[in-house]
């Protein structure tokens, strides 16, 4: 890495500038002034429409095999997913998430 | 009455931010590693996980930054990966945005993807919860996860606490957010915008950080809400 020091600090002091305005965007310029019934249909499926999309890729090509599709990082997301639904509850598809993958690892699948 | 509420909606908020502790130690660690590694200061390091604290974009930014890119190119790339914040901002106008402009600005500063998702979560499935209530409970969420992003990157900076090589941490991530997800799905329309979410983003992962999930995320938002509107009109 070959940036000074101020320019190091003008990437973070614009990079937190720029993320500010990000999450400010909307909440702060909005206010509460009503917004148009279908975007507000729209933004309802926010959650739904930005996490899978994120994660989906992490799931299939992790980066830490390389890339290679994994049957243990496959398998630990579908029983995350599927146990959190089923209970409503996050905790408990993290802890049924993690059992299953550091489970998997100390059996010796995957990893 | 209206403190108490207030109150125990702060109570509820933190409760609910308490499990994102397993991502947050982990991932600010090795950021704090990482910075070190990349040729940061301990104060740069820790100044960005105090200003900027959004862990994916800092990645990015590191990342590029060993590869010496334009200064330019770590702005856009980084800041492309926090664009999904915007939709996040948006989606919490209905809920706070009669707040009064200094909270919005504090709530601003930190929405990230754990006080954004717990809160929409909350705000959706308690619609009657006062404005004050609903930005108690958010800074609750915030509480014990964004101090605590901080202070282990200092740590991480500082003592250089590798987590052991064995142990992948990569998935805890995953772990999380699909779990934070799953019980969001309420309705055919809300699943089948997750897989389309899924599919987009998947076909679109050779576009540029942050491009194709927004793209995906666009998609499957217009998605839920045409089936939603669909759903409805057949009833009637």
């Amino acid at each position: 890495m070959s940036y000074s020091t101020g320019e190091i600090w003008l990437i973070v002091g614009l990079m937190a500038l720029g993320t500010f305005a990000i999450r400010f965007s909307f909440l702060g310029l909005i206010g509460d002034r009503p917004m148009p019934p279908f975007v507000l249909r729209l933004l309802r499926y926010t959650p739904v429409a930005v996490i899978p999309g994120m994660v989906a890729p992490l799931v299939i090509w992790p980066q830490a095999t390389d890339g290679q599709l994994d049957l243990l990082r496959i398998i630990t997301a579908v029983v995350s997913l599927a146990v959190a639904y089923r209970s409503g509850k996050v905790v408990r598809g993290m802890i049924a998430g993690a059992v299953v993958f550091y489970g998997g690892i100390l059996i010796g699948f995957g990893g | 009455m209206h403190a108490t509420t207030t109150k125990t909606a702060y109570h509820e908020g933190i409760r609910d931010g308490l499990p994102y502790i397993v991502m947050v130690v982990p991932f600010a660690l090795l950021f704090g590693v990482v910075a070190i590694e990349t040729g940061l200061t301990v104060a740069q390091t820790i100044g960005f996980s105090i200003l900027v604290i959004a862990g994916a974009s800092q990645f990015a930014a590191l990342q590029l930054m060993v590869e010496n890119a334009a200064i330019g190119l770590v702005l856009l790339a980084a800041l492309a990966v926090n664009l999904r914040m915007a939709m996040y901002s948006a989606s919490l106008v209905p809920y706070l945005g009669a707040a009064p402009m200094w909270q919005r600005v504090i709530l601003s500063y930190l929405n990230f993807d754990q006080t954004y998702m717990a809160s929409v979560h909350k705000f959706e499935t308690e619609p009657d919860m006062t404005v004050p209530a609903r930005v108690a409970y958010f800074l609750g969420v915030a509480t014990p996860i964004a101090p605590l992003w901080g202070v282990t990157t200092i740590i991480g900076a500082l003592i250089g606490t590798k987590i052991p090589d064995g142990v992948p941490i990569d998935f805890i991530l995953p772990i999380a957010f699909l779990s934070m997800v799953a019980p969001m799905v309420r309705s055919l329309a809300h699943f089948v915008a997750l897989l389309v979410s899924v599919g987009v983003s998947l076909a679109l992962a050779g576009l540029p950080s942050g491009l194709g999930l927004l793209i995906a995320a666009g998609c499957a938002m217009v998605t839920g809400a045409m089936i939603e509107t669909w759903l409805e009109g057949r009833k009637t």
